[in-house]
């Protein structure tokens, strides 16, 4: 597989480091990495997992909205991020693979680097807790 | 490919007693291809030896910066070309979403940080800034990669006849990776490096200097020679050398490095006037 761009590289690094919950997609629309904050709300760890295409991952966490309607993969902000070339924000539920249903709320960006290109987007999110 | 040093040293130039040998100039290197397509590698304080020691018959040259920091770009106003009206000057660099490489340039060659002005150069000075897909200069094929170091900069991979030098002045390919050196898709820098038969790298630290700098963007030695062993690379050229480093100091370095990393590929010591033929280099 050939080197990951430098951006990416960087927000993986950046990832690591936080305690933030953090995912990372690169252009194609797979997810290359999630951190642990992000495994412990996904029921999930990245290193049983590895990479995942979108068909996988937008739809394995059964992401609904207030009303408990599934939203479409190409409505997640992660998924607007990549494709539309800017921030996104939304509130939803998601069920993890411990079969818990957390509410969470997103927040995405595109990886636009100085040369003008696109080589991934990354979202943080937390749970809400009451 | 014939490829000579013009300036090892980073961060500021570094001339003196102690610093003869390594030199004290800052980084530039030209690649010279046989049909004369001529290519320098930076704008350090060693372009203006360079710009002394052209070729007559000269018409064009390209400049590739991998960076604007200053010890990258201090020379430009200095070599011969640039205020040549009959040679064709190319400078190349990375882009950015908010200035054009000519008005980033404009920041430093302009009043009152230069007494010249860009647009006071020769005429036939042109820019062009870097798209990051495969180019070609003259006979030349070209690759320029962004890297792991402060603001956009960039690497250079150039091909001639299967030959490749690899050109990463400024780099930090531990930062970000996880498992150094282990992972190539991971490694900042290792697809322009991968197998080149020279690769002109980083090596501004000791490892003891570097624990005080993670994140400058530079590499410590043994950093520098386990990313090369990483890339595969035949012969490695330790680069870039603090100004706070005499000549007996850096060969203590390297020595040092090839003790702890015990390279499987040639190496040899980054000292301004060293000329390399590709065609002579050994597998």
């Amino acid at each position: 597989m050939a080197q990951q761009e430098v951006e990416v590289i960087l927000a993986r690094h950046l990832a690591e480091h936080l305690a933030l919950p953090v995912f990372i997609i690169d252009p194609q629309g797979n997810l290359i990495f999630f951190n642990e904050p992000a495994e412990a709300v996904l029921g999930l760890r990245f290193g049983d997992t590895g990479l995942m295409p979108s068909s996988e991952w937008s739809t394995m966490f059964e992401p609904v909205d207030q009303d408990g309607k599934p939203i479409a993969p190409e409505e997640l902000p992660l998924v607007i991020a990549m494709t539309q070339g800017h921030p996104a924000h939304r509130a939803f539920w998601i069920r993890g693979r411990d079969f818990k249903t957390r509410q969470i709320e997103l927040t995405a960006f595109p990886l636009l680097g100085q040369s003008g290109r696109i080589s991934g987007a990354v979202s943080i999110f937390w749970e809400v807790t009451k | 490919m014939k490829v000579t040093l013009w300036g090892t040293r980073g961060s500021l130039a570094a001339p003196g007693a102690d610093t003869v040998r390594y030199g004290g100039n800052t980084s530039c290197v030209s690649v010279e291809g046989p049909e004369g397509t001529l290519l320098v590698l930076d704008a350090g304080t060693g372009i203006r030896n360079l710009g002394r020691n052209l070729p007559e018959d000269l018409k064009r040259v390209d400049i590739l910066l991998t960076h604007l920091h200053m010890d990258h770009l201090q020379g430009l106003p200095f070599f011969a070309p640039v205020r040549n009206p009959d040679i064709e000057t190319h400078v190349w660099g990375p882009a950015s979403t908010m200035l054009s490489l000519k008005a980033r340039l404009q920041r430093y060659v302009s009043p009152p940080l230069f007494p010249v002005s860009v647009r006071d150069l020769a005429p036939k000075l042109c820019f062009h800034e870097l798209s990051l897909d495969m180019f070609d200069i003259g006979e030349f094929e070209i690759a320029a990669q962004l890297v792991i170091h402060p603001n956009p900069t960039v690497g250079y991979r150039i091909v001639h006849n299967g030959k490749v030098v690899t050109y990463l002045p400024d780099h930090e390919p531990m930062l970000g990776a996880r498992t150094f050196p282990r992972s190539p898709q991971w490694t900042s820098g290792y697809d322009l490096a991968a197998k080149a038969d020279l690769l002109i790298h980083d090596t501004q630290y000791s490892p003891e200097e570097y624990q005080g700098r993670v994140g400058f963007g530079h590499s410590n030695m043994v950093q520098a020679f386990e990313f090369a062993a990483l890339a595969g690379v035949n012969r490695f050229v330790p680069f870039h050398h603090d100004p706070s480093h005499s000549d007996d100091q850096l060969d203590q370095m390297i020595l040092d490095a090839m003790r702890e990393v015990d390279p499987g590929f040639g190496v040899t010591p980054g000292q301004e006037g060293t000329k390399f033929d590709l065609a002579e280099l050994m597998d």
